[in-house]
Order: C-alpha cells, then structure tokens, then sequence
C-alpha cells in the first residue's frame, strides 16, 4: 500500500512504475559499457605507474557508471527516435517500462555521482576528462550531431574514444602522447564500424530521420569513406610500435589486424549496388567488432610482459 | 487525512517496487564499502591508529 496526495491520482500522467532494477541496468547500455570498462582498464594497466589495485577498481567502475550515465541520457533524449527503429524499439523508455524523467533523473544522478567519486577518490584530471565525456556525448553527439549532420558519429565517436585517456589519467594525473594514440585508434574505428551497420540498417534509419552517411550520401560514398578510414586505421593502429612503445609482437598483431580490416572494407567497396543481404557489410561490422577488442587485449597482453619483466619501452 | 487516498499496488508494481527497492539498498552499500575502503588504501591504516 502507498499514502499518495489526493491530486496525485487525478493527475492524468500519474501511475505507479513497474520498471525492475534490470530495466535502469538497461538503461546504462552494458554491451557499450562493457567496451568502456576494457578501453579504460587498458589505459590504466599500460599507464607506467603502478597504482592501488582498489583504487583502480574504483577508477573504473567510476568510468563505467559515467558511461552509463551518458547512455541513460542518450536513451532519454532519443525515446521517440528509438521507438521507430528495429534495433532500439525495446528499450526501457520506448517500451514504456521507464518514464523518459525516470532516466533523465537516472543519467542525471549517475553523472554527477561517477565524476564526484572519481573526482575524490582517484583525481580530478581523469574526473574532469569523465565529466567532459558525458557532456559530449549526452549533448554534443545526441542532442545536437545526432539529428544534425551525417558527420554525427565521426565527431561524435570522440567521446567513445576517450576512456583509455581517462584510464590513463587516473593512473598517472596526466595525459600522455601514448594514451592519445589509443583514442586515436577508437576514434578512426568508429566510423566505418557504425557506416557498416548504418548501411544494413538504413531503412531503419531513414524512417527514424537520423541522417546516417548511407542516407544523406548514399551507398556509394559511404562504401568509399569506409574504405579510406580503414586505410587510416590500419597504420594508426601499429603507430604504438613504430613510436617504441611496445614490442614487435604488437606490430605484427596490430599490422595483421589491420590488414584484415582493409580487406573486409575492400569487400564492402566491391559490394553491388543491387546487394541487399549486404554480408560484406555485415561481415566488416562483425570484424571491426572482433578488432578493436583484439588490438587493445593485445596492446595490454604487450604492456603486462613488458611490465612484468621490467625491460622499459614506457 | 481527508485529502488523503490510499492506492492498492498491484502484484506487479509491489514486485517491482521491492526489487528498486533492493537494488538501491545494495547500491548504497556498496558505495559505503567504496568509500571506507578508498579511505583506509589512500591513508593507510595509520588512519587507524589514533591516541586514546
């Protein structure tokens, strides 16, 4: 039984929630998260300072629930866009299971909570770079890019970029040149990963009214982006070998990674005009997906032996 | 008590309720383990340490 204020019942938008925990989980986007909590940890591990283990636990869990929080937020700015897309229509806000000021509430809460106790706990560079992250992402990317310009997830990849620099940064306090070239290698991954799900899922898309590259350029040019990113991508990613910050066994993962992802962006310019199953699309999608986690469990894998036998190179 | 109603949940949203309910309270511990815990590993057990 719950005492409730008279006017409360006969307000029309009023009703009692049935939203589980598991629907405000939801609402932190885990599977991006997760990609966040290992970007982070590998900022923080590769960092040349060894930190308190709990300390460093608190660091990422402090950047997990800050990504979190800015996906609360994006799902609450982006109910009615999430409502009409196949992929998005089961959410907590468009499926009704949480009001849109449930999660705006939520995000809000979380943002503030995540940088504070980053903030007190670990330091307040890697704070301020977590709260800058939000902000982009929350209002940069979803409120203001999303809808805007077919560039939305080029710039607005940035802030997904950002967590080693913020793993990095709780270890150390400061930003270095090899934490930026992590981002770097997120940030130039981002667009053909999310051109090659845009191009299988356009319809979906353009009845949304989110002007993806496949729907403002059309196929063709966005075949051709993909194409050139990947040709940026695959030297970036080795770029930590070529500066000496880690051994040959990274360059050859990393410049064997990167050959497979010119060669399935390759496949996806060959594809036919008239390709509507579009596997290479689907494919490269599976494979950038299969990359990123590759690249950086093998930047940490170098980092960690490096470490352990204390042989330098950071 | 007037102006007062009283509302019957339904099965569902007590449910529901109870499980928000649980979650906030694991949260809070949570966070209370964290802050303790970050304390004694910032300031070391010397925090501890203090004259009678």
């Amino acid at each position: 039984m719950a005492l409730v204020d008279h006017r409360s019942i006969e307000d029309a938008d009023f009703r009692m929630s049935e939203a589980t925990a598991g629907d405000f989980f939801a609402l932190l986007k885990p599977r991006v998260m997760s990609l966040v909590v290992f970007t982070a940890f590998v900022g923080l591990v590769a960092a040349p300072v060894t930190i308190n283990p709990f300390i460093a636990v608190i660091a990422i869990l402090a950047i997990a629930i800050g990504a979190g929080a800015s996906g609360a937020l994006n799902m609450w700015y982006d109910a009615d866009i999430d409502a009409v897309m196949s992929r998005t229509a089961s959410r907590p806000v468009p499926s009704g299971k949480v009001t849109p000021g449930e999660a705006l509430s939520f995000g809000l809460v979380l943002s503030v909570l995540s940088v504070m106790t980053l903030g007190v706990l670990v330091n307040w560079l890697s704070a301020s770079l977590l709260a800058f992250t939000i902000f982009f992402y929350a209002v940069v990317y979803t409120i203001w890019l999303k809808r805007w310009t077919p560039q939305n997830i080029v710039i607005g990849g940035a802030a997904g970029a950002f967590p080693p620099i913020i793993g990095w940064a709780a270890a150390t306090g400061s930003v270095s040149l090899e934490s930026v070239i992590l981002f770097l290698i997120i940030f130039l991954w981002t667009p053909p990963h999310f051109w090659a799900l845009a191009l299988f899922k356009s319809d979906d898309y353009a009845r949304a009214g989110v002007p993806m590259m496949p729907n403002v350029a059309g196929e063709a040019s966005t075949r051709r982006q993909i194409f050139a990113y990947a040709l940026l991508l695959a030297p970036i990613g080795a770029l930590p070998w070529a500066l000496g910050y880690t051994t040959a066994v990274y360059g050859i993962v990393a410049a064997l990674l990167g050959v497979g992802f010119v060669w399935y962006s390759w496949k996806v310019l060959r594809m036919s005009d008239t390709d509507r199953a579009m596997k290479p699309a689907k494919a490269l999608f599976g494979y950038s997906l299969l990359y990123l986690f590759a690249i950086f469990a093998v930047y940490l894998g170098d980092r960690l032996v490096e470490h352990a036998l204390g042989l330098g190179g950071v | 008590m007037d102006d007062l109603e009283l509302v019957t949940l339904t099965e569902r949203q007590r449910k529901a309720r109870r499980n928000r309910s649980i979650a906030i309270g694991l949260a809070l511990a949570a966070l209370v383990v964290i802050f303790y815990v970050a304390t004694i590993a910032k300031f070391g057990p010397a925090i501890l340490n203090r004259p009678m």
